[in-house]
């Protein structure tokens, strides 16, 4: 008896030892390479840390900070890009879903990969071909928009355009994702509930709201976090296309913390920079959750 | 209901629900013909990228614009190839591949193991790598490269590839997809003696087959477009990544946009090329990495 309690033991033991070395190299990595480097960044940015200096500061990182009009400039293009790309995405994600969930297999194949094909491609082929696009002697939009008596407009140049041109461009890149997600879940719907509902004349709109929209829950909360969280961190499109410029109208905090730390070797204020959009990130996100998963089962 | 259906068919007057699909395909006429122009926006930038590559720079420049290239030039690819363009291609190539063979493998083991062992500290380990996945990933990159840059990492191969074995959404992947591997087959093959290290490498990575695909398919393609990194962590022309090199040819050719468009094609055509070739384990991963977890 007391031998086969200390076999199953051995057993067990065995199997929890098995359990470690199989994790090992992923949680190795992830220690060395993720969650290290999330501490040390919460450390640095206490301290004036550049190339030649590193000395403790305290909290002065974060009160240069909101005293630094670049950065709340900053702040606040960041809060446009989300407030103005997540509800566009969304909104032209759920319409052309619905508009090519029920084609043929062939043709949705279709629509998904074109939908998907700016979000696939390297972001530099992306901001080379909008860069002429834009451009102000040379570029096609000019041309169209003559066509049509406008003026040429240098749409990255100007202060008032070269935000929303680059949002134009970042909508592009992000509906690949949420479209595949919506066919998916939209093809998941019981047709037999939308039948149900024409049968008591309910109009379209009427389905959508009642039937479609709530059954879509559980997917707009997963899009809606995950679309925030990207946009939040665009950088290529903005470090390509315009450098922050002109006059810092498109700079944003995540090109703010690469021009601290590579263009300047700022790395304390880069990493004081970060914490501040990681958790203004956090806290959007835990209200995302609070708001739309209230009735959503994760 | 059935009694008004019954009047209208009385008074010869056309049942609800045929006015219906009338209506709707007012609607569906104006909601395809948007979608078709979205369509076309979305194919716009991919077209302009691969005439362009073949236009000459007059051309190129020209208002107003050539919407075809009549006298197609070979000579932006040309000038493009005066830059180490294939070594940039090679180490992009080298760099996904490498990263890619390491995410399956270190992802696989682990995912397998958060889902099928029961084992103190599991419910900790998958918490940490789910809290790490909601932070942004680029707000460890500058800590990352003051790390990287006091091993001396900075511009190698291992710099760029090491670091992003860590990210765990592969791990969070292969965990969801592990369980639903049933149980039975494990006891099964227990039973018959199978030691654990044979029995994943026999059973159950084949059962793993379709998401070690979406996971290989996405990390290549991950790493490939990883600006942010590949920028911070290269130094010299020789260690560029394709899209990479090609972003600071901009300042060699700015207007010279025939040379440029021939520079993105080739930056995104291999992506676009393994992505239509694999959609269809593409689509199921993204809708795999979405379930409810």
């Amino acid at each position: 008896m007391e031998t086969r309690v200390r076999k199953v033991n051995q057993h067990v033991l065995r199997d929890w030892l098995m359990s470690y070395l199989f994790l090992l190299p992923a949680f190795g990595f992830f220690l060395i390479f993720v969650a290290y480097p999330m501490l040390k960044g919460i450390y640095i940015s206490f301290f004036n840390y550049s190339l030649r200096k590193f000395e403790f500061t305290g909290l002065d990182n974060y009160i240069s900070l909101f005293h630094n009009e670049t950065f709340l400039k900053s702040l606040w293009n960041t809060s446009l890009l989300v407030i103005i790309t997540v509800p566009v995405v969304i909104v032209f994600s759920i319409f052309v879903a619905m508009n090519i969930y029920k084609k043929k297999e062939f043709a949705r194949s279709f629509f998904r990969g074109v939908f998907y094909l700016p979000a696939v491609s390297s972001v530099v082929s992306i901001t080379v071909v909008w860069g002429w696009i834009y451009h102000p002697n040379y570029g096609i939009l000019n041309y169209i928009t003559g066509l049509f008596g406008a003026d040429p407009i240098s749409w990255l140049g100007n202060t008032k355009t070269a935000l929303l041109s680059i949002i134009a461009v970042l909508i592009t890149t992000s509906v690949g994702q949420p479209i595949i997600l919506y066919v998916a879940s939209l093809g998941n719907i019981p047709t037999s509930y939308i039948e149900a509902a024409q049968i008591d004349r309910a109009s379209s709109w009427q389905i959508f709201r009642k039937i479609i929209w709530p059954m879509l829950m559980p997917t707009n909360l997963y899009i809606i976090v995950i679309t925030t969280i990207n946009t939040f961190q665009c950088f290529a499109l903005i470090q390509l296309l315009t450098s922050g410029g002109p006059f810092y109208s498109t700079t944003t905090v995540m090109y703010g913390v690469y021009e601290q730390a590579f263009k300047l070797g700022n790395f304390g204020m880069a990493s004081a920079m970060g914490i501040v959009l990681a958790v203004v990130i956090g806290i959007i996100s835990t209200i995302q959750f609070k708001y739309l998963g209230s009735d959503v089962e994760y | 209901m059935s009694s008004s259906i019954q009047a209208n068919m009385k008074a010869g007057l056309p049942s609800p629900k045929v006015r219906k699909k009338r209506e709707w395909s007012i609607g569906k006429i104006i909601s395809n013909f948007l979608l078709i122009l979205s369509t076309l926006f979305f194919i716009f930038p991919f077209y302009w990228i691969i005439t362009g590559a073949f236009k000459k720079q007059t051309v190129a420049t020209a208002i107003p614009p050539e919407w075809f290239p009549l006298h197609p030039t070979l000579q932006n690819l040309s000038d493009l190839f005066k830059n180490p363009v294939w070594r940039w291609t090679f180490n992009s190539f080298l760099i996904s591949f490498v990263e890619m063979i390491a995410v399956c493998l270190v992802a696989s083991l682990a995912g397998y193991v958060l889902a099928k062992k029961v084992f103190p500290g599991r419910k900790l380990i998958f918490g940490m790598f789910v809290a790490a996945m909601a932070l942004p990933k680029q707000v460890i990159l500058v800590p990352l490269f003051t790390m990287l840059a006091d091993f001396g990492w900075v511009n190698t191969y291992h710099g760029l590839i090491l670091p992003a074995i860590g990210w765990p959404f592969g791990v969070f992947l292969m965990k969801q997809f592990s369980q639903t591997i049933p149980s039975e087959v494990m006891e099964a093959s227990r039973i018959d003696g199978c030691s654990e290290i044979r029995m994943f490498s026999t059973i159950i990575l084949p059962l793993l087959t379709p998401a070690l695909g979406a996971l290989a398919i996405f990390t290549f393609i991950g790493s490939w477009n990883d600006y942010f990194s590949q920028l911070i962590m290269t130094r010299s022309t020789s260690m560029m990544t394709l899209p990479l090199g090609i972003a600071t040819l901009q300042g060699e050719f700015t207007t010279n946009y025939g040379v440029m468009m021939a520079g993105a094609a080739l930056a995104s055509v291999p992506m676009i090329a393994i992505f239509l070739l694999f959609q269809k384990a593409f689509t199921q991963g993204i809708t795999m990495g979405a379930v409810k977890g």
